[in-house]
């Protein structure tokens, strides 16, 4: 196997004041692959993207391991770490209404990225979102460059967001529910734009969601995280075979389309699969 | 066009609105005046005047007719200019005011400056380290500056930093020594003692004004300060903020380049605010400074009941209220393009 990416053992990580952790010892290995982080709400997937990028503010990060390509994430200074957010590893976050700036240009807001990290002209910047918006599938980037966020649609504004944190080329995105805040018409169109560039560029991808067919379709590998931990590890094309009874839960809980219809399983939730062993 | 058109009906619109916001603090101010219990005829004839006299002046002040038709009256002479004339000063209220105004615009806008200078980077830096010592500082140095009365601070300080320690000017706008030697070209001290290059007497005024406009620049820095708290707060939580910090940008470029931006307008229209209560005269501090102001001209005339000159008063408070609250609306456009 390549050399991963990424490699996490046993990350722990408490809010302030909080009675217990939110993620408990999790721990995985990314390579240059797609690898999903399906749980439902409060099950610590995001706080595991945030831990990552080390912007958890109010909390308490420990692992045995955290390691980024030859950096120790955990042994990095703030300084240091402002050189890898948005350079080598970035993060698209979920509802473009809130998370991209209104008063400021998308363009001039996603050149800041390219000009934060290479010391070039505004012009060169320019011609590069110019360059990244075209290939986020924007057709036309001179206009788009110049509007406000509240001037552009949902979808257009995650494939803006898409730009900005991949203009710098980093080597790991993670999306956190890239597509949640989006109609479902236009989910597989940012989809496939965000697979697209991942597999050319050959940049890992954390995908971040709740949606099991999203992330079935979109990734390699799947985590499945129940109360903080991570209770089963699958293959995307193998997640019919999961063992795990939560797991079986989930898939059991998902809607088809055709077929005789019965009453949709319930989510069983069990105490103790808070704290058996991860597999 | 059409455009065009919806625009000219919202000015007209807004014009109509200032209008009637007038007429009613005009209308409003006059009939309190009349229902003062101070005598404006007692005040221009004197206590030793006969009965005749002053029923004479009496009728020539129109104080005979109903009170609706004298308020047309003076409308009337408002609309063409007439602001009438001030019993205590004798002199045309108009010339009197445009003596004391500038006085009162070098004040506030001095105190302003300190102000916001002062108020909107401590609310930034107490939002920031919100719950940390920084921020209980700040909110402890605010709540001095809300709650000590400002008659009591500004003797202290004349006290401590005049009469003691020697570091600035007294009362007045400037030293004794140098008044009347400045031509009075737009009543602004500051200005026409630089036109007429008295270099000495602009040192002097500016001595004479850094403690008035720094102790009016503490207090209302205290409200600038705790609304820029809150105005930070509400953005340092925002998402893009979050994006600010994916895309590596340290934690202080996110506030003043990202979180600021969006806290202008706000900042605008409560500076603005703080701006137009400091025109208005700061009664206290001019009287405790012997300042020649607005606020010593209005107190002054409404206790011996001169009201030509506080209706005048007045509708000046409320003209500069209307212009301010305008300015801020048309920064609102300039600074958030969602309002276009």
């Amino acid at each position: 196997m390549e050399k991963p990416i990424l490699e996490v053992q046993n990350l722990c990580i408490r809010y302030n004041g909080a009675p217990v952790d939110a993620v408990r010892g999790v721990s995985f290995t990314l390579g240059r692959e797609r690898l999903g982080i399906v749980g439902e709400s409060g099950s610590g997937k995001s706080t595991v993207g945030r831990a990552l990028l080390r912007l958890l503010p109010g909390a308490r990060v420990t692992a045995d391991r955290m390691q980024f390509e030859d950096l120790d994430l955990l042994g990095l200074s703030e300084r240091q770490m402002l050189k890898v957010r948005g350079r080598r590893m970035s993060m698209i976050l979920q509802d473009p209404k809130f998370s991209l700036n209104p008063i400021q240009r998308v363009g001039h807001q996603v050149a800041e990225t390219f000009l934060r990290h290479f010391s070039v002209s505004k012009a060169e910047a320019k011609t590069k979102t110019l360059e990244m918006l075209a290939a986020v599938k924007i057709r036309d980037p001179e206009r788009v460059h110049d509007l406000y966020p509240h001037e552009i649609s949902g979808g257009m504004g995650q494939r803006v967001m898409i730009a900005m944190m991949l203009l710098a080329d980093p080597d790991l995105v993670i999306a956190d529910e890239p597509t949640s805040a989006l109609d479902v018409t236009v989910r597989l169109q940012v989809l496939t734009i965000l697979d697209g560039l991942v597999r050319d560029r050959g940049i890992g991808l954390i995908m971040i969601s709740h949606d099991l067919n999203l992330v079935r379709n979109f990734c390699d590998r799947v985590l499945i995280m129940y109360a903080g931990r991570v209770v089963e590890t699958l293959d995307a094309r193998s997640m019919d075979q999961a063992q795990h009874p939560y797991t079986r839960g989930l898939l059991a809980a998902q809607p088809r389309i055709g077929g005789p219809r019965q009453p949709l399983a319930v989510l069983d939730r069990r105490p103790e699969w808070k704290e058996e062993p991860a597999q | 066009m059409s455009i065009n058109h919806l625009r000219l009906r919202s000015a007209l619109g807004q014009a109509g609105t200032i209008a009637v916001t007038l007429l009613g603090l005009l209308m409003l101010t006059f009939i309190i005046g009349r229902m003062m219990p101070a005598d404006p005829v007692r005040a221009i004839v004197g206590e030793e005047a006969s009965p005749e006299i002053y029923q004479q002046v009496y009728l020539q002040l129109g104080l005979d007719r109903p009170v609706w038709e004298q308020f047309l009256r003076y409308l009337g002479d408002v609309l063409t200019g007439d602001f009438g004339t001030s019993i205590r000063t004798g002199k045309p209220v108009i010339e009197d005011i445009l003596h004391v105004m500038p006085a009162t615009m070098e004040l506030a806008t001095f105190a302003i400056l300190i102000g916001a200078g002062l108020g909107i980077p401590l609310g930034v830096t107490a939002a920031v380290n919100k719950d940390r010592w920084p921020d209980h500082l700040v909110r402890v140095f605010s709540l001095f500056g809300h709650s000590m009365p400002i008659f009591w601070t500004g003797m202290i300080a004349l006290i401590v930093f005049y009469a003691g320690l020697g570091w600035v000017g007294g009362s007045g706008r400037m030293s004794q020594f140098y008044i009347g030697m400045v031509p009075d070209r737009t009543g602004f001290l500051l200005i026409d003692s630089l036109i007429s290059g008295q270099f000495d007497v602009f040192a002097s005024a500016i001595n004479h004004l850094i403690l008035p406009a720094s102790l009016l620049g503490y207090s209302s820095s205290a409200y600038i300060t705790r609304m820029t708290r809150s105005f930070m707060l509400d953005q340092l939580g925002q998402e893009y903020m979050t994006t600010a910090r994916v895309k590596g940008l340290s934690r202080g470029q996110t506030i003043w380049r990202h979180a600021f931006g969006n806290i202008r307008v706000q900042l605008v229209t409560i500076v603005a605010l703080a701006y137009g209560s400091l025109l208005e005269g700061a009664v206290l501090i001019e009287t405790v400074f012997a300042w020649p102001g607005f606020g010593q001209y209005l107190t002054s005339n409404l206790i011996i009941g001169d009201m030509n000159a506080v209706m005048t008063c007045v509708l000046i408070v409320g003209v500069i209220f209307i212009a301010l609250n305008l300015l801020s609306d048309l920064l609102y456009r300039l600074f958030d393009p969602r309002t276009k």
